[in-house]
């Protein structure tokens, strides 16, 4: 019975939190946009409009589920669960504390990037399966964008990597804790600037986010590859993306920002509100994600890709090997 | 069979791109199983009448290899209210009601060109009050025009921030047109003989805020959307008009300048209070889409520019002349344009001495700018087309009429 529930409650706290999660980010873009915009976001339902959400996906629940003529019914119905699931998934690696993580996996970090990249597969369904040309035109450019981008996104972590010696995220964040000269916090963000740079475009980019929205750039394809799909099944690709956004600011807050910890604070302290510690730096990452979705115009697809791969993945390699060299060097110091 | 119905029409893409509505839809075509059947073909996509970056109701053919459009056709008419035919069956007067229908977002250029081939027929003499009152209002009414058209072209570039920015300025301008004209969109304010009202002092007062920020506004634009990098390589080099063939299209306005062909009726055939006043006309060089970016950025700030002259050296005097109730112009005819914001906007008009027009003629610059559309699409990629929509400004109001 115990086994049973403890294979289950992680799973279902999973759930719980991608839906809270969602509800709030939403929410929070809203306002965010609409502060940026000059205008107010959401503020009628409820106070300062945080029911909106909740309304607004309840309104959702009830709309009639269409299936449009013509389409290829497998894949349009499946596509919604094939994104929606590895979103959900990602969350496993996720170490939102030293103990509190849903498993404790020893290559969490290329876990989390595989099982995203999947999401890629269920949109190339989506656009494939709803027989309209603004979805296959947009699934394709999310096709070439996932390859491209996924390649860079992992090159840029490699170097946080091979200084911890590990893919595990809570290992990695561990090894941030401490300052240099007792100010600057170890963070790999300092030490591993080109990397978080590349880490960041990358997201953005794997992320469907602007200035790389390719796959649904709403003044080009409609919705992209979503066009089609009314009813939770577009709840449930809309919620998969918030939730990939906060994955990724888990995983950029994890490996550049130092997780959970706090510099100059004593671990004792930290340890009880370690979880709330990491969710607000995923926060602000994501906050400033919002803030250049608000802002910034779209790149188009072949500079896009030419961004990918002529610029990031070069210059990852190049990092890669200069922070070998100094870490081999530092160890050839250290050894005579 | 007369001459005029003998036109040869080449379906093209319009053929494959219409639905049938009798039939059923068949989606994309199924490829059948087997790696021998595999092949690529183009793709037609029908981009509008409804979709979020045609401004407006234009309907586009595109005919898509890849990404890339080989093929571009624009399709017009869906915003047809025959309002040629309609100023047939008005009286004089009236026509400014239906000329503000037509380039809705440049309601005031669009009755002025009204307005002066009426004068022009009835020798009118309007007084010097009204004349820069037209010019004042006309150049207020540019930069709530231009102000769209940049908002939307960011928009069109993914920049949702520049729209709800642009919106601002051109709120603050909406509201001085209000407190003068008592409309915001459809003014009705330039009439035959000279203008509707004075400045209200609450307006006077409007524009002068107005004028105190709107530097610093325009500055903060050109660095937030003209100044992004992501911006400049989208539009350098896309869509190049040169002088040549924006001649041969009938280009004029911002477009027409854009290719580096300086021609402004302001200055070229000067009308209202436009000879006292001191203005340049910006220029571009290669005629691409940034090109004509500039030269509308250009011309808001030669727009204030103007308003301030308008608001220190405003004359005294009446702002309508005397003319009679129904008008009847002499049998003859008349063309007046003025240079809105989208280009030369003129009204060809031909009266029989009756109080109605025997033919009213309307010339849409964006139709002409619409026409260059086809030939600068075919060969840029799917997304530069939303650009170069964009980028030539046009609205479907007039164009369709």
């Amino acid at each position: 019975m115990s086994a049973v529930l403890a294979a289950i409650l992680p799973v279902l706290a999973a759930v719980v939190l991608m839906l809270v999660n969602g509800v709030v980010l939403i929410y929070m873009l809203r306002k965010v946009l609409g502060h940026l915009h000059l205008r107010y976001g959401p503020l009628n339902v409820g106070p300062k409009g945080i029911v909106q959400t909740t309304a607004d996906v309840l309104k959702l629940l009830s709309k009639e589920d269409v299936t449009p003529t013509g389409v290829d019914r497998w894949m349009y119905r499946l596509a919604p669960a094939v994104v929606f699931i590895p979103s959900l998934m990602a969350y496993a690696a996720i170490p939102f504390s030293e103990n509190l993580r849903i498993t404790a996996l020893e290559t969490g970090l290329l876990f989390t990037f595989a099982v995203l990249s999947l999401v890629a597969l269920g949109i190339i369904m989506a656009g494939w399966g709803s027989a309209n040309k603004w979805s296959l035109i947009g699934s394709m450019r999310a096709a070439a964008q996932t390859i491209a981008y996924e390649v860079p996104l992992l090159l840029s972590v490699l170097p946080v990597v091979m200084v911890v010696g590990s893919l595990d995220l809570a290992e990695i964040v561990q090894a941030q804790s401490g300052t240099w000269f007792g100010v600057i916090p170890k963070w790999f963000v300092f030490a591993q600037f080109p990397a978080f740079l590349i880490f960041l475009v990358a997201a953005l980019a794997e992320l469907n986010q602007t200035p790389f929205d390719m796959s649904e750039a709403e003044s080009e394809l409609v919705a992209g590859f979503a066009t089609e799909y009314s009813s939770m099944k577009f709840g449930m690709l809309f919620l998969a993306e918030f939730s990939n956004s906060f994955i990724m600011s888990a995983i950029a807050v994890s490996v550049f920002f130092g997780g959970w910890s706090l510099p100059w604070v004593p671990d004792s302290v930290i340890a009880p509100i370690a979880p709330v510690i990491f969710v607000l730096k995923t926060y602000v990452v994501i906050f400033f994600l919002m803030w250049i979705r608000g802002t910034f115009p779209r790149v188009r697809i072949d500079q896009l890709m030419t961004l990918g791969w002529k610029w990031l993945i070069p210059i990852s390699l190049g990092w890669i090997m200069l922070t070998g060299l100094v870490l081999k060097l530092g160890e050839l110091g250290g050894a005579s | 069979m007369s001459e005029l119905h003998d036109t040869t029409y080449e379906p093209g893409l319009l053929a494959e791109g219409t639905f049938d509505p009798g039939e059923k839809p068949a989606g994309i075509k199924r490829i059948p199983r087997g790696v021998e059947h595999l092949a690529t073909e183009h793709l037609v996509v029908n981009v509008g009448p409804q979709h979020p970056s045609t401004h407006g109701v234009l309907r586009l053919l595109l005919e898509l290899d890849g990404e890339t459009v080989v093929n571009a056709e624009v399709v017009v008419g869906y915003l047809h209210r025959g309002i040629e035919k309609l100023g047939e069956h008005r009286r004089y007067h009236q026509l400014g009601t239906l000329m503000d229908r037509g380039d809705y977002m440049s309601g005031i250029h669009a009755e002025l060109a009204a307005a002066m081939a009426v004068e022009q027929m009835m020798e009118t003499e309007v007084p010097a009050k009204a004349q820069w009152l037209r010019v004042l209002m006309s150049e207020i009414n540019r930069i709530a025009s231009h102000m769209v058209w940049f908002g939307t072209f960011g928009l069109d570039c993914g920049a949702m921030g520049q729209f709800l920015y642009a919106m601002r300025d051109r709120e603050a301008l909406v509201d001085v047109l209000e407190a003068v004209t008592g409309q915001r969109m459809m003014f009705n304010y330039v009439r035959p003989g000279g203008v509707l009202a004075d400045l209200t002092p609450e307006a006077d007062s409007a524009i002068r805020t107005f004028l105190r920020t709107i530097d610093g506004y325009l500055d903060e634009h050109d660095a937030l959307l003209g100044g992004n990098e992501i911006l400049q390589i989208r539009v350098k080099g896309i869509g190049t008009l040169d002088r040549e063939t924006a001649v041969a299209f009938g280009l004029t306005g911002a477009n027409l300048r854009g290719s580096g062909l300086g021609y402004d009726v302001r200055r070229d055939r000067p009308y209202a209070a436009y000879p006292e006043l001191e203005f340049d006309v910006p220029v571009g060089t290669t005629g691409d889409a940034w090109d004509r970016y500039t030269v509308r950025m250009g011309e808001m700030r030669q727009a204030v520019r103007m308003i301030r002259q308008c608001i220190d050296g405003m004359p005294e005097g009446d702002v309508m002349a005397k003319v009679p109730k129904v008008l009847r112009p002499p049998a003859g005819e008349s063309y007046a344009c003025v240079e809105s914001s989208r280009g030369e906007l003129g009204v060809h008009l031909v009266s029989d001495g009756s109080d109605m027009p025997y033919r009213f003629r309307y010339r849409p610059p964006s139709l002409y700018s619409l026409q260059a559309l086809e030939e600068i699409l075919p060969g840029r990629m799917f997304a530069d087309a939303m650009m170069l929509i964009g980028s030539i400004d046009i609205v479907l109001g007039e164009i369709d009429r």
